[in-house]
């Protein structure tokens, strides 16, 4: 048991530390501190260049939606790095759990992507000057929480894929891309067509951004209680799809000898 | 002659290395048109004088320095994981003639996502375009092409001290995007912007292609934009120099 709370906490930490080029913090500044905030003024100006929505509707969706890039690259890096690295052989050929292996990785994504969607909402406010009521605060808190949790599920299925293919930057942009599109981030889901705002029903964050707009605008977190519990159910639903890809590529690679080679 | 040769040569062999590789020759393809297609849908839903016609050439120009900006950054990165940097610097060639091709060639790329995200919106939203003046359109993409060139270039040399190039570079695609006006019209933007969107050739180039493409008058926006992009190509040169020499002086040309 405190073996398995070790390769979860400290495997964890240790795996999400190395992600930043061997523990050297300072590309965590541009990245996911000052990218989000732009993302936010670009949609909020094409925003009023449309004469679509408020800056609320885009500050929302951005800052919730730009924690996909932690949550989404950490994720895929976690195997793809160890791969890069030459360690994905050593941790997979370990007796290690793979529970506590693969969720301890996770958790440190979740928090992270939590506060860098937190402190893109908190900093996209002032500058834009948007109000958020002071009782929404710590229910946004949860929603964004939520967000990143259910973002993280979806990173493990990329870091699954991950282990089958070479280039999961490129995925990881793919599947942040579909996410700007569909989940209402910047784009109405009425404004969608019917098969694209169906879809986005079943996608992280679709949930949890309708959650945050409704909170912002004066509901409480027992309003949006269905959004939030839609969000969580997507992410345990992605999580545990990720987890059985993992095994199953891992059994896959062991069987072709193909974890180095893919 | 035979440096413009040695460029032109060099430019092919990156260009064929760049639509070889899945990061830059088909993710940096790829990754623009979801963005172009927030751009078209938020402007079909929206009630803007603005039209589709607008967002399509704002978003196709923001294709092509998106395949610029991430990848310039790290051009010399590449090239020394790939451990050829200190062969290139000591080549007899003046080393920004080696580099400026690299940063050419991913800017190249950008024809492809100007013609993939025209033809986005028109195949998926009805755009239909008709260019006024093919000539000059034709004129002010070449010209912005190489302008992105050359601010990639400066990126290139600029960052070469630092192992996470890519991550300056990749952060400039979002401030020019926005402040360039490529989907946002410069009025739109508080006044301290405009000065450092006019020092940026991506303003001109922008104006150059909508102008020549809906029957304005394309030339003088085609000028600046050329005449920023030699600036940065000087500027980069004089970079070039002082960075090499103190990368020999303390022997840290590889970071290593």
């Amino acid at each position: 048991m405190i073996v398995a709370a070790r390769i979860f906490f400290v495997g964890g930490v240790t795996s999400f530390r190395a992600l930043f080029y061997w523990l050297t913090p300072w590309i965590y500044i541009p990245t996911m501190m000052i990218a989000p905030i732009f993302q936010i003024l670009l949609f909020a100006y094409i925003g009023r260049s449309a004469h679509l929505r408020s800056d609320e509707f885009y500050l929302i969706g951005n800052a919730l939606q730009y924690a996909s890039i932690p949550c989404l690259f950490a994720m895929a890096q976690s195997v793809g790095g160890e791969r890069y690295q030459e360690t994905l052989g050593a941790i997979l050929v370990s007796p290690a759990a793979r529970i506590p292996l693969f969720f301890g990785r996770s958790l440190p994504v979740v928090l992270n992507g939590a506060f860098v969607a937190a402190f893109s909402l908190a900093v996209g406010s002032l500058i834009l000057g948007v109000h958020l009521p002071a009782s929404s605060l710590a229910p946004l808190a949860l929603v964004v929480l939520v967000a990143a949790f259910s973002c993280t599920g979806l990173g493990l299925i990329n870091a699954a894929v991950s282990l089958r293919i070479r280039e999961n930057a490129v995925l990881s942009n793919v599947i942040f891309g579909f996410l700007l599109i569909f989940t209402g981030a910047n784009v109405p889901l009425d404004a969608l067509p019917g098969w694209m705002s169906t879809a986005a029903q079943g996608m992280p964050f679709t949930h949890a951004i309708a959650a945050a707009r409704k909170l912002a605008a004066g509901s409480s977190l027992g309003d949006v209680g269905g959004l939030v519990g839609a969000e969580v159910l997507v992410g345990v639903v992605y999580g545990l799809v990720g987890y059985w890809l993992l095994r199953w590529f891992e059994a896959l690679g062991r069987r072709h000898a193909s974890l180095e080679t893919t | 002659m035979s440096s413009l040769r040695f460029v032109f040569v060099s430019w092919g062999l990156q260009f064929k290395m760049i639509m070889r590789s899945p990061f830059d020759g088909i993710g940096n393809v790829i990754y623009p048109l979801f963005f172009a297609t927030v751009a078209f849908f938020v402007f079909r839903a929206g009630h803007s004088p603005r039209t589709l016609v607008y967002a399509s050439f704002g978003a196709a120009v923001m294709g092509m320095w998106s395949s610029v900006s991430t990848s310039a950054g790290s051009a010399m990165q590449r090239e020394r994981w790939w451990g050829t940097l200190e062969l290139l610097v000591a080549a007899p060639r003046h080393f920004a003639l080696v580099l400026l091709p690299a940063t050419l060639g991913l800017a190249t790329v950008g024809i492809y996502n100007l013609a993939a995200t025209l033809l986005w919106g028109r195949l998926l939203f009805g755009v239909h375009l008709s260019i006024a003046h093919p000539f000059l359109f034709a004129l002010a993409v070449v010209g912005t092409i190489l302008a992105f060139g050359g601010l990639g270039f400066l990126f290139a040399v600029s960052f070469v001290r630092w192992r996470a190039a890519w991550v300056l570079g990749n952060f400039f695609e979002y401030p020019v995007w926005l402040i360039c006006g490529f989907l946002v019209p410069l009025a739109l933007l508080p006044g301290w912007v405009h000065p450092v969107s006019w020092a940026l050739a991506p303003t001109w180039g922008m104006n150059a292609i909508r102008e020549s493409a809906l029957g304005g008058s394309p030339l003088d926006d085609l000028g600046l934009c050329l005449g920023l992009g030699l600036g940065y190509v000087a500027l980069g040169v004089l970079v070039t120099d002082r960075v090499l020499r103190a990368a020999r002086l303390r022997g840290s040309l590889s970071l290593t």
